[in-house]
């Protein structure tokens, strides 16, 4: 008898809503481990609305929407183990955590859903040049620092990448007194919602420079100037564009990677387009009783997604476990997804044709105006969706209806055309 | 003059175009148009933002307003929450400052906090 | 009145202080900066060299093979991260082969206790992720990684708790002879010691300036750097040096001892010596000269550059001598590579230079010669059980990326010289060393240290003074 029917590795909404769809699916013994001291994970420091217009069909901000769910669950019999970090997952499965509360112990359990989430990109990612002061933050660790320790990082900022989290943070730091003096994006085109670029950029008057980047941090204690240079078509900066910024504070909003350490360690496979697991339309990964869901398996940029995806992998995880036959995969063959022209990849990576509807998530490689998904089986067309409009910041997602499913047989691909 | 914005009533960012006869055109949906309308006659905003509490596990409690006030109040409804100091416990939805601004709009708290 | 002040606590002011420290003497050690290790020690390569590479019959090769020595048991003694990797020096073109010998007969004439020549394809049996392009390597089993930083702040912490007094955000000012002595100025106060060490590093012209004009002349040169993921940790198991040349001594791409890969440096003269920014030429060229070794490497998982500056003097070698106008006043200048490795040979030799010139050296007794720091990650199972049991603040990991606990954050704070900024919390136990760059676990270091202090949020270092990370609470 293993101790627990379900581990949910991780708190935020992915680990929230896969507790809450395994709790909903039968399962009865499930216990969710959160490195934080209490739920909702990132939520909790996303104070800005924009959240559950799909999932609730509302507009919420980030702590209201994890309170639905931590609600959902206070009416369950679901455990939650927080200020406790998984050191290990294992075969078995097993989780080796430690806590001050719970020590370090060895955890077994039938099934195991992954959720850490993902972590920014910091300025060595990117290797920015330059000196090495304070005053260089990314946009999560400012955002926690004002919105959950109510400090302020700085009074002139910077903000180096157009991710959501960048945008949200230069509407915030301005409402709070702080002086916004750009935002600098490398790409031709904006790496967050458009809604962002309008409501937090274009509302304040902030300036936009996309093409541009960081070439230069000036200061030896605090951040003093950075430089700003225009970028050509490979994103070399072109020397004689140069543009100076008497600023204290860069914020850095440079793209977020999925946490896979655990499942690294786990010997789970893991998709290099994604750096999130491979996964299976049950969000199940390589390996066995071991799913996956949010942000650990792809970046998303709404969390109602999260939430979905979430559900979806407590739900198989249930089945899983219930199920009784733990070898039988569904019937036939699994296909493999692979990314067309226009698209960078897709989630899940493969989907068993008599599991009925397929929910496939990707993002697109650049913008494209009118335009055209096309689904193909073995390079034949089965299905295609029309989209005005298409960027690389905004998940897309398509649904391959249960019949169509059924018929696949051969490497589906999944690729984008301008109509 | 014809204006043109992006939709930010939900996350799709449509780019809608009004013109001078309030027509509007690139909405997908019939909230388009009101917000479209909107924006081009009296602009609202939600807004959120933090103000102190004691006796609670953390420092500040998130806050939001409960409707859209108008645009160009959003820096003066920030200023606002500096006077105010909550003291826990405090529930989602709890108001926070009545009336800000005299709007008719709430800022309620966004999060619960037991007292600790 | 001191017996002894050391100006400088970085590795060579460390390592002196150490060894000046088994001898009943009353020993100040003057740092200008807010922690130890704080310039040159924390920015270089961490590698232990074997020694094979100075010139026969100088001091630095001499102190380079006694250091190499002495490393393996003072990191024993003083839990300090170290591993002995060997390395591999790469020949690429047929006068390197040439140069390659050179380099053999060196170490042989230098005591190298170990040095051969290897073929290509025993090279790349060794290391499958060299160049195949490669001639031959030299290799030798006694080259080594080390903990910098950790090296030189287990030997100060050492001198402390055997007595030694380090003063810090101290630096001095003044220098002048007197009957019995010197006469020390900093902006602390003015102190009083028979013997001073100059073991400013690359101020150690400067400090030499406020009694006379030095004979030499310290040039900052810059060394870039790239720190890679622990995911590239594995690419080498060896140091790989690539064959020196007139162009420069090449880029190494070694293994570190918290698992990371790190590979570099470029070689810049300045003259501004406190310029350690990184430049996108320099990180370019390192790369592009790095994959000359190792032709897979990819830059992609960095997490981190940095730049160094070494103290490169107008001597050929070390200068480590007592001041001819000025008795009783010693430099310890131009510390350039190996001087990292030669650093407890250092200390040990100015021992014998103080003796020299008079010094009366009585061992002590109860000299502590013995340092112990609580690495939750690197224990067995079971001992982080019983850890966890007895304290459970050792349970709670604050940094994830290197799984640091708060039991461990909190141990630096008791240890004899204590952290005063996040770097100095990341440089006592590795919290925020690791892929995040502090990004989730700098917030909550941040508060401890406010605590353990009791200062507020704002007063908070990053580094040195003026390094402030948040501006005053929010509304």
């Amino acid at each position: 008898m293993k101790d627990y029917e379900l581990i949910v590795v991780g708190g935020g909404p992915a680990g929230l809503a896969a507790a809450a769809g395994a709790w909903e699916a039968g399962l009865r013994k499930i216990l969710i481990v959160e490195r934080d001291v209490e739920l909702g994970g990132i939520l909790n420091q996303c104070i800005h609305n924009g959240f559950g217009l799909h999932y609730f069909k509302e507009e919420l901000t980030g702590p209201e929407y994890a309170g639905r769910f931590i609600k959902r669950l206070a009416g369950t019999d679901i455990e939650v183990l927080s200020d406790t970090m998984v050191l290990d997952v294992t075969e078995g499965p097993a989780v080796l955590v430690s806590g001050r509360e719970c020590g370090c112990r060895l955890i077994q359990a039938d099934s195991v859903v992954l959720a850490m989430g993902c972590r920014e990109r910091t300025r060595g990612a990117i290797s920015i040049p330059g000196s090495r002061p304070a005053g260089i933050f990314t946009a999560g660790t400012a955002q926690r620092y004002i919105n959950i320790e109510g400090y302020m990082v700085g009074s002139r900022v910077v903000i180096l990448g157009s991710g959501d989290i960048g945008l949200i943070m230069a509407r915030r730091l301005t409402l709070e007194g702080a002086k916004v003096l750009a935002c600098v994006e490398v790409m031709p085109h904006p790496g967050g919602l458009s809604r962002n670029i309008a409501q937090c950029l274009n509302d304040f008057n902030i300036p936009l420079y996309l093409s541009h980047t960081v070439t230069d941090i000036i200061g030896k204690d605090r951040v003093e100037k950075v430089i700003v240079s225009q970028v050509d078509e490979r994103r070399r900066p072109i020397p004689g564009t140069e543009m100076e910024f008497e600023c204290d504070t860069l914020l850095l909003s440079v793209g977020l990677i999925p946490e896979n350490e655990l499942s690294r360690r786990a010997g789970i496979e893991i998709d290099p387009r994604t750096n999130g697991p491979v996964v299976y339309g049950s969000m199940e990964t390589s390996m066995p009783g071991v799913f996956a869901c949010g942000n650990v398996v792809h970046v998303h940029d709404l969390v109602d997604n999260v939430s979905d995806e979430g559900e979806r992998a407590g739900r198989s995880a249930a089945e899983y476990v219930l199920g009784g036959d733990k070898d039988a995969a569904p019937d036939g063959k699994a296909v493999s997804l692979k990314n067309g022209e226009g698209v960078t990849y897709t989630v899940p990576q493969h989907i068993y044709p008599s599991a009925g509807a397929a929910d496939v998530y990707f993002r697109v490689a650049h913008t494209f105006d009118k335009s055209v998904i096309r689904v193909l089986d073995d390079g034949e067309e089965v299905l295609s969706f029309r989209r005005a409009r298409m960027a690389p910041g905004e998940m897309e997602k398509i649904t391959i209806p249960a019949d169509k499913a059924a018929a696949l047989k051969g490497t589906v691909t999944v690729l984008a055309q301008e109509a | 003059m014809a204006h043109e914005f992006i939709c930010t009533v939900c996350p799709r960012g449509c780019h809608l175009r009004v013109d001078d006869d309030m027509n509007v055109t690139g909405n997908s949906c019939p909230r388009g148009v009101k917000y479209a309308i909107a924006e081009v006659t009296a602009p609202t905003r939600v807004v959120t933002s933090t103000v102190r509490i004691n006796g609670a596990a953390l420092r500040r409690c998130p806050v939001r307003t409960a409707a859209p006030i108008p645009k160009g109040l959003m820096g003066e409804a920030v200023k606002a929450l500096s006077d105010v100091t909550l003291t826990a416990p405090v529930e989602t939805g709890d108001v926070v400052i009545a009336d800000v601004l005299g709007t008719g709009v709430d800022f309620i708290a966004t999060k619960t906090f037991a007292k600790v | 009145m001191y017996d002894v002040a050391i100006i400088g606590c970085g590795v060579i002011g460390a390592a002196t202080a150490y060894q000046l420290s088994r001898y009943d003497l009353k020993i100040a050690v003057f740092e200008a900066n807010n922690d130890v290790a704080a310039a040159t020690t924390k920015a270089n390569s961490a590698i232990i060299h074997a020694g094979y590479d100075p010139v026969p019959g100088t001091l630095t090769a001499k102190l380079n093979v006694e250091g190499n020595a002495m490393t393996e048991e003072i990191c024993a003694k003083l839990s300090v991260p170290y591993k002995k990797v060997g390395s591999l020096v790469l020949s690429f073109e047929p006068e390197n082969d040439a140069m390659l010998e050179e380099l053999l007969r060196r170490a042989k004439a230098n005591g190298v206790p170990h040095a051969a020549i290897l073929t290509r394809d025993e090279a790349l049996a060794i290391e499958p992720n060299l160049n195949p392009e490669i001639r031959g390597a030299l290799y030798t089993p006694d080259s080594g990684i080390i903990c910098p930083w950790e090296y030189a702040l287990a030997m100060a912490e050492t001198a402390v708790r055997n007595g030694t007094e380090l003063f810090l955000s101290c630096p001095v000012t003044g220098l002048a002879p007197e009957d019995s002595g010197y006469v020390i100025t900093t902006p602390k106060g003015t102190y009083r010691a028979k013997y001073v060490i100059n073991a400013a590093g690359v101020h150690a012209d400067d400090v030499h300036a406020l009694l006379e004009e030095p004979d030499f002349r310290i040039t900052p040169r810059r060394g870039q750097y790239y720190l890679l993921d622990k995911s590239e940790g594995g690419v080498v198991k060896h140091t790989i040096f690539q064959c020196p040349t007139k162009m420069g001594k090449g880029i190494l791409v070694s293994p570190t001892v918290h698992g990371n890969l790190i590979v570099g440096p470029d070689a810049e003269d300045l003259t501004d010596k406190a310029d350690v920014s990184v430049t996108a030429a320099g990180l370019v060229m390192l790369g592009n000269m790095a994959r000359l070794s190792v032709p897979t490497l990819t830059t992609r998982n960095n997490i981190r550059n940095f730049a160094g500056l070494r103290a490169e003097s107008d001597s050929e070698d070390f200068i480590i001598r007592e001041s001819e106008n000025f008795p009783g006043f010693f430099d310890l200048a131009g510390i350039r590579s190996p001087g990292l490795t030669a650093s407890p040979a250092i200390g040990r030799y100015t021992v014998g230079l103080l003796e020299k010139a008079g010094a009366k050296l009585t061992e002590k007794k109860d000299f502590i010669d013995h340092r112990e720091r609580i690495v939750f990650r690197d224990l067995p199972f079971a001992e982080q059980q019983k850890l966890v049991e007895k304290d459970p603040r050792y349970g709670r990991i604050i940094c994830r990326c290197e799984t640091i606990t708060e039991g461990e954050i909190l141990d630096t704070f008791k240890t004899p010289i204590p952290p005063v900024s996040i770097n100095g919390v990341k440089r006592r136990c590795n919290a925020g060393m690791g892929r995040c760059q502090g990004g989730f676990c700098s917030p909550r270091v941040h508060a401890i240290i406010a605590r353990e202090l009791g200062i507020p949020m704002e007063q908070v270092l990053m580094e040195d003074e003026g390094t402030f990370i948040v501006q005053g609470e929010t509304k």
